[in-house]
């Protein structure tokens, strides 16, 4: 009996013992949610990155080395103003305005110019069309030189070490990646731009878009088809 | 067409637009950028493939940051200072109010 009730003892102890260190953790458990909730009233840290961004800015401003306003009129023109479409409204003209293609292909400058689509960074830009026999693709193997004025800014893949190193050795298994097959006696060319020449693909032009607007053109013309890594929609 | 926002983080918008407003006022050239930005692309990609992402501009702003420092316009130290200034205002400031350098007047 005195066995029995020792061991009883022991084990009311126990329970006693595990419902103490659970009121302990709950009890810690409530202080870290305060605590957390005391964190709260107060702004999130930026990012790493962020915030030397910051300090570059504020010290630049500081010392009249920049005019920050004009930091949100590029932020507004690269997010808002500037993208694909301005290519796209390049690639609708040339398919259908056979004098507009050929001069574009001659030098797209004073075209690009007149459009509007210029480079900040006073680079040329080359336009080069697929066909059945060649296919065009860009890449930048140094960093990412991209036509800005016509596609925007470069899409992630677009800067990544494997698109930028694989590209030019092996084209074709790349293509393969984003869906593009084609033909055997289609030459691949690849185009490495530079800081001074970036390059337009004019995608080739479907069949059957006699009369169609250049709006619905436009529709039918992807970023990646004027990178060389895409096609166009069909009809 | 395109529905991607151009820029994944609004610090890599930040310091697209720095980069970009300060070849266009002349403080270098956009080949001299290219040069020093392919350098340190290359030399964050020796043991790791950059995904093109948070890496990228981190290379960028590391680039950024060596050019304003090479035409001292911009100090490693100052640097310094400022980015912990900006991370003592975040610290002190309640959520939701605007976050402003304390002391404002703090040189750089």
């Amino acid at each position: 009996m005195l066995a029995t009730y020792s061991s009883f003892s022991t084990g009311a102890s126990a329970a006693l013992n595990v419902w103490t260190n659970t009121r302990v953790l709950i009890n810690y458990m409530i202080m870290a949610h305060d605590q957390e909730h005391n964190e709260h009233p107060y702004n999130d840290l930026p990012s790493e990155p962020a915030l030397r961004v910051k300090a570059l800015e504020t010290i630049l401003t500081r010392k009249g080395l920049i005019d920050p306003s004009a930091l949100d009129k590029i932020i507004d023109t690269y997010q808002n103003k500037i993208g694909p479409r301005n290519g796209a409204h390049v690639v609708a003209k040339a398919w259908s305005d056979s004098n507009f293609r050929a001069a574009l292909l001659d030098d797209a400058n004073p075209l690009l110019a007149k459009l509007g689509y210029y480079g900040r960074q006073g680079e040329h830009i080359v336009a080069v069309e697929n066909t059945d026999e060649i296919h065009n693709m860009v890449v930048c193997t140094l960093c990412s030189c991209y036509p800005w004025p016509l596609l925007g800014i470069p899409p992630s893949w677009y800067k990544s070490d494997a698109y930028r190193s694989r590209t030019v050795r092996e084209p074709r298994k790349v293509l393969s990646e984003f869906g593009v097959r084609l033909p055997e006696y289609t030459t691949v060319r690849v185009w490495d731009s530079t800081a001074e020449i970036r390059y337009l693909v004019i995608p080739k032009c479907p069949t059957g878009i006699d009369g169609m607007a250049e709006e619905a053109l436009i529709k039918l013309i992807t970023r990646d088809s004027m990178i060389g890594c895409g096609l166009v929609k069909s009809l | 067409m395109i529905n991607e926002p151009a820029f994944e983080m609004p610090w890599h918008a930040q310091l697209f637009a720095l980069t970009v407003h300060l070849n266009e006022l002349g403080r270098f050239e956009w080949l001299e950028w290219v040069e020093s930005f392919s350098i340190t692309l290359k030399s964050h990609g020796l043991d790791r493939e950059l995904n093109g992402g948070d890496d990228y501009f981190l290379a960028w702003l590391e680039t950024l940051e060596n050019l304003l420092a090479k035409d001292s316009s911009v100090g490693a130290l100052e640097l310094f200072k400022m980015r912990k200034a900006w991370e003592a205002a975040h610290f002190i400031t309640p959520h939701g109010a605007p976050v402003i350098l304390d002391p404002p007047e703090l040189k750089t």
